[in-house]
């Protein structure tokens, strides 16, 4: 006969496995949430005190008092700049290139997996490779432009597969009517394609910034110098960086000067912040504009 | 009307477009030139040191002092660091990082997920400088509350910091492969009289296996060649260990104190880093072919 005692004792354990089970997958959900806010919170008690514009228009010094990351803030910002106008143009061209013109053999496939494993390398033999071919061989020196192609050769991957990504989104139909319509393959492009991935191209590329302004130990391999009192006015001048400047403040013992980490912490990550809101905003007006 | 002369159709975009298409085609190029730089580079380099230090001394030898006397070159100690700090971060983010998935793919809503999903990816983007901060200022004067014994580098807290770090790429991608399991699998779990948790667990979870352990290995490739973190936090000695208290050295730390110090540059001692970085680089290769493979498997199956 049918135990129904055994079966609902049964049931019964099964359901509170079940409630056990997502109480354990809510609490790691939450997990890194709570340590996102710990860390967010950690790092704004350490450093507001020194978050003035004292800090921000200062050059480093041997004082906590009175160091600052002006010339950091400029660093970053040509850095960017630079990346920005190299990485670009090259990897939305890559993009396209894979996407709408490329066929599908095995050359493509081979060119397909290379960067997804250049998008895994890790970012320290990014440097090694900018330290030797841009640095020695190019004899470009420790400058903002041996960093600005270093930093492009490593996000080059990101806005590739990104840009991949948006022009997928486009719909094959859009394609068939330009061509039918008469257009070459790179009106197409030029005049449907490209407008409708705009929106969706433009994240990627701001994500991949965001990952240039964040690193760290490739510019140590070209040897972005850690102490500069100037700001650089030129393609070859040296420069340091706001994770440098950081990275730099956090090695030390001295308390003050993590303190002042934290606080050049903050500016980066307010910066970070900024180009993904931008990104967000910019994607949503370009969106409600095409519908 | 006047009869309209047939314009040149034919040839009429063709110059331009070859152009264009030849400009995208060597875009594309730059990457291939990329991977060719790098292994040319760190071959090469590195020769110049096996000339002089054999690779079987490299590759076994159980001692690691190159800049100091007497030296010794054996990476093992390096590699043995890398390795205890992966393992930690192992073992705070594979596990966490799938149950996670399991909530955001079956328990959690549409709208939730949106929500919860990237915010969690914040914790990806967070430049790993700050994590080494986080590690040094944080989690260590944490743990020595915890065991005062515990040195002021130590391999513990920057493994915890690169779980955290690592989290959310175990997270994310289990949770894309779990979703891209069909929903016919579930119907037929809960028509067989299965719970929520037997689904989830025993029908889902094995079916995007492959996907889960795709993320598994993207991300402890991304723990071994993290750098600025386990360089703040973790210390500069390098040692065959397994005690997480102890201050310990690994391959990326080794190679930013190299670049960072007056080493100088053609010498023995700093051709070292290019050995260290080919280690590094292959190990990586390996680990990012490996999960490819497993994400083709998927895909075929799934797709």
């Amino acid at each position: 006969m049918f135990d129904t005692r055994k079966l609902e004792k049964n049931l019964k354990r099964r359901k509170l496995v079940g409630k056990v089970s997502l109480l354990v997958c809510v609490a790691s959900t939450l997990f890194g949430i709570v340590l996102l806010g710990v860390l967010l919170i950690d790092i704004v008690r350490d450093g507001y005190a020194y978050l003035d514009s004292q800090f921000l228009t200062s050059f480093p010094s041997r004082f906590p008092a009175r160091a600052g990351i002006k010339s950091a803030l400029w660093g970053s910002t040509w850095l960017i700049g630079c990346t920005a106008l190299f990485s670009i143009p090259v990897g939305v061209g890559a993009s396209i290139y894979l996407e709408e013109f490329a066929a599908r053999n095995w050359f493509t496939r081979f060119i397909q997996l290379n960067i997804a494993n250049l998008a895994a390398v890790p970012s320290i033999v990014y440097g090694m490779l900018g330290l030797v071919i841009f640095v020695r061989w190019l004899n470009l020196e420790r400058s903002v432009i041996s960093g600005a192609l270093t930093m492009s050769l490593l996000i080059l991957p990101t806005i590739i597969i990104a840009s991949q990504e948006a022009l997928k989104a486009i719909p094959d139909s859009i394609r068939f009517a330009a061509l039918a319509l008469g257009s070459s393959r790179w009106q197409m492009v030029r005049d449907h394609i490209l407008p409708s991935a705009f929106p969706g191209m433009m994240t990627g590329v701001i994500l991949a910034m965001s990952r240039a302004i964040g690193e760290t130990a490739p510019l140590i391999m070209i040897g972005a110098l850690t102490y500069v009192a100037f700001v650089p006015e030129r393609l070859s001048d040296p420069f340091t960086a706001l994770p440098i400047q950081i990275f730099n403040w956090a090695s030390r013992p001295q308390h003050e000067f993590h303190n002042i980490a934290a606080a050049g912490i903050i500016v980066l990550l307010l910066l970070l912040l900024t180009m993904n809101a931008v990104a967000i905003l910019s994607r949503n007006h370009f969106e409600r504009e095409q519908h | 009307m006047t009869a309209v002369t047939q314009p040149s159709l034919k040839g009429r975009w063709r110059f331009g477009e070859i152009l264009i298409q030849t400009g995208l085609f060597l875009c594309a190029i730059v990457s291939v030139l990329t991977t060719l730089g790098i292994i040319w580079v760190l071959l090469s380099e590195s020769f110049i040191f096996f000339r002089e230090i054999s690779p079987l001394a490299f590759f076994t030898g159980l001692k690691w002092a190159p800049l100091f006397e007497p030296r010794h070159f054996g990476v093992l100690p390096l590699i043995s660091g890398t390795l205890l700090i992966t393992l930690g971060a192992a073992i705070i983010a594979l596990p966490l990082g799938t149950f996670a998935a399991v909530f955001l793919s079956e328990y959690s809503d549409r709208k939730t997920r949106q929500i919860l999903k990237p915010i969690l990816e914040i914790l990806a983007g967070i430049p790993t400088v700050v994590y080494g901060y986080f590690a040094l200022t944080f989690v260590t004067p944490l743990l020595q509350k915890l065991y005062p014994e515990i040195e002021v580098f130590n391999a513990a807290s920057a493994a915890i910091v690169v779980g955290i770090m690592i989290l959310p790429t175990v997270a994310s991608l289990s949770d894309d492969a779990m979703r891209a399991v069909p929903g016919s699998l579930r119907y037929a779990g809960y028509a067989l009289g299965s719970t929520k948790y037997d689904v989830s667990f025993r029908v889902v979870l094995p079916s995007a296996l492959s996907g889960i352990v795709a993320s598994f290995v993207l991300a402890l490739s991304r723990a071994i060649g993290e750098t600025m973190a386990v360089t703040l936090a973790a210390g500069a000695t390098p040692k065959l260990t397994l005690n997480f208290f102890e201050s310990i050295q690994t391959m990326t730390a080794y190679i930013v104190q190299v670049s960072l110090g007056d080493t100088p540059a053609g010498t023995i001692e700093y051709q070292t880093i290019f050995a260290v970085g080919l280690t590094l680089f292959v190990i990586t290769l390996l680990m990012n072919f490996l999960a490819q493979k497993l994400l083709a498997r998927f895909r075929e199956r799934y797709d």
